[in-house]
């Protein structure tokens, strides 16, 4: 992936030779023109929301989507932060999303290396185990699942979600580092292992560094993936006292809901605001690594 | 060499294992013992046999929640795949010298980012585009003089909006996936058959397409997953989950709604036993195509 992004951003370089002769190209009207009208329907409902977001509700009923406000006015968004609890939800989703990551990574990671580099009876069947959860659906069993969570008192609780996320995103982590632990060269496994390594210190020490990038781009694929988590949430965070513990996604779903109720539009619009801003900017920052560690596990 | 080969194995495996064992092999190994059952979702329940599944086939809104399904995963690769192709061939048909299209950065980076919203986000603000007056986007930009479109109230248009959401969502994905696998063509074969007179479109056909093809039978795998499930969007754009008159209604949903609101936990798991033989049944299908078409690579 790099490899194509770093030739690409160098043959860019060279482009003004070719300039001349791609203008004349009549194919490249057609081309901008179609390109521009999908960015504009990409963006342009995320744009609408922004503005919305500043707009009182007769405005927004007005019509004339993306007409500016009349006066840019903060309040939607602190009632939103504050009082529709915009903020605590961010927080709780950051919370869950940052330890159970973190737990998918390094329980996933182990479980990969274990079965790509050592063989003992059952190696094969486990993997398959671990990957057959890959063809089915989340919805599926969705009804045992809460009975499960909820036998073992887990119901409602950020404990109970953690679980369920780190369990439910080791199919694809375990599948994705196998086969790239698989892939790295045994040599300097072995100069370790006659140096007198250990198994443990081989795997931090030696493996872990150098699966670095699929590490990164498996890291990226699972955040995203929990972070964007609505099932899940919507089965495990019910019950008496469940709305302080709802993550984002959840959160927003509500105010949408009651903003239905009591026709308070712009504060839903705040709040997609605040939703959609985070992922911005971190972006804006990592959208080449974003791109290369969510594509990663499609193209070989 | 093999001291501690044992122990480190089962040290490094029992915990990941333990916990994928509790709650998704646990959870579909009961789903079998529940679809038995009349369990509510809580407290206790008994054997009733067969019944659930009697029930399954006599059930109306289980039929037209699998043609939706159907309707989904058939038509939502489809277009996704198409204008994915298109947008991609257009960014790259300046070839990689020139470095694509003008901007073909910019537009990457734009189409891409819906990827990164929550799907739950994405039906919250496509409610809202989607609203039936002045107030939803679509309706506001039409001339004031016309009647709004009712969208997701109209039961003819509703699952196409929900079609429309997945797509919108899907294709900047597929661009960039595309793009790369597009980009690792070596250059040369374009140049050999342009200089044989070869066409933009023949070219794309005849050379990009088939080196694709890898590539797009994962994009298909991948759509037919998102398009499968669709659980966000119908339960928070579509009137009365699934509705209106279940012209959305969708497999996820129904379990949804059977196991958590109409206290028919065991019924639901009956759902997702059938389910789970359909998801079966179109793996095993997938692969077996996969595997005759590595045969003639």
């Amino acid at each position: 992936m790099t490899d194509v992004a770093t030739t690409r951003a160098a043959a860019t370089k060279t482009a003004p030779a070719t300039d001349k002769q791609r203008r004349l190209n009549p194919l490249n009207g057609v081309a901008h023109v179609a390109l521009f009208l999908w960015a504009l329907a990409t963006a342009g409902p995320l744009i609408w929301v922004v503005l919305a977001s500043f707009k009182n509700n007769t405005e927004i009923f007005l019509g004339k989507p993306f007409a500016l406000p009349e006066t840019f006015s903060f309040t939607t968004y602190t009632d939103a932060w504050s009082e529709a609890h915009i903020g605590q939800y961010f927080l709780n989703s950051v919370f869950v999303v940052a330890i159970s990551t973190a737990g998918t990574m390094l329980l996933g990671s182990m479980a990969a290396y274990v079965l790509a580099r050592y063989k003992f009876p059952g190696n094969r069947a486990i993997y398959y185990l671990f990957v057959s959860g890959l063809a089915f659906p989340t919805f599926m069993a969705l009804a045992p699942l809460f009975g499960i969570v909820q036998s073992l008192g887990l119901l409602n609780t950020f404990t109970g979600l953690i679980l369920v996320y780190i369990a439910y995103s080791l199919s694809f982590t375990v599948f994705f580092l196998a086969a790239f632990f698989k892939t790295l060269p045994h040599e300097i496994d072995e100069a370790a292992l006659v140096d007198g390594a250990g198994h443990l210190r081989r795997f931090f020490q030696i493996m872990m560094p150098m699966a670095k990038s699929g590490l990164i781009s498996i890291t990226i694929f699972n955040i995203v993936g929990q972070w964007n988590q609505y099932l899940l949430p919507v089965v495990i965070m019910q019950g008496a006292g469940a709305d302080s513990k709802w993550v984002l996604t959840q959160g927003i779903a509500n105010i949408s809901t009651q903003a239905g109720y009591h026709a308070e539009w712009s504060t839903l619009f705040a709040a997609l605001t605040l939703s959609i801003l985070p992922m911005i900017v971190v972006y804006a920052i990592f959208q080449r690594q974003i791109q290369a560690g969510l594509t990663a596990g499609a193209v070989k | 060499m093999r001291h501690g080969k044992y122990p480190f194995i089962i040290g490094f495996l029992v915990v990941p294992l333990a916990l994928y064992l509790v709650f998704v092999v646990g959870a579909y190994l009961q789903m079998f013992q529940l679809s038995l059952t009349d369990w509510s979702g809580y407290g206790g329940f008994s054997y009733i046999g067969l019944e659930n599944f009697q029930k399954l086939w006599d059930d109306p809104v289980f039929w037209i929640a699998l043609r939706h399904n159907l309707y989904l995963l058939i038509l939502m690769p489809i277009v996704t795949i198409a204008l994915a192709l298109f947008f991609a061939f257009l960014l790259n048909s300046g070839g990689k010298k020139a470095g694509g299209v003008w901007g073909s950065k910019v537009y990457r980076v734009i189409f891409f980012f819906p990827q990164l919203l929550a799907l739950a986000i994405v039906a919250v603000i496509f409610g809202r585009v989607f609203g039936s007056d002045k107030s939803g986007m679509i309706n506001g930009l039409l001339p004031q003089s016309w009647t709004p479109w009712l969208f997701l109230a109209d039961e003819r248009w509703a699952l196409t909006c929900i079609l429309v959401v997945l797509v919108w969502q899907a294709v900047g994905f597929y661009v960039v996936l595309f793009s790369a696998g597009m980009g690792s063509i070596a250059e040369e074969i374009y140049e050999a058959a342009a200089l044989d007179g070869a066409t933009k479109i023949t070219l794309f056909f005849r050379i990009t397409l088939p080196l694709l093809w890898d590539t797009l039978q994962v994009a298909w795998v991948y759509l037919g997953i998102a398009a499968f499930d669709a659980f966000a969007l119908v339960n928070i754009m579509s009137v009365n989950h699934g509705g209106p008159n279940n012209s959305t209604q969708v497999l996820s949903m129904q379990i949804y709604l059977n196991a958590f609101q109409n206290s028919q936990a065991g019924y639901a798991s009956a759902l997702g036993v059938v389910l789970f033989f359909l998801t079966l049944t179109f793996a095993a299908l997938t692969l077996r195509v996969t595997r005759r078409d590595a045969v003639q690579a």
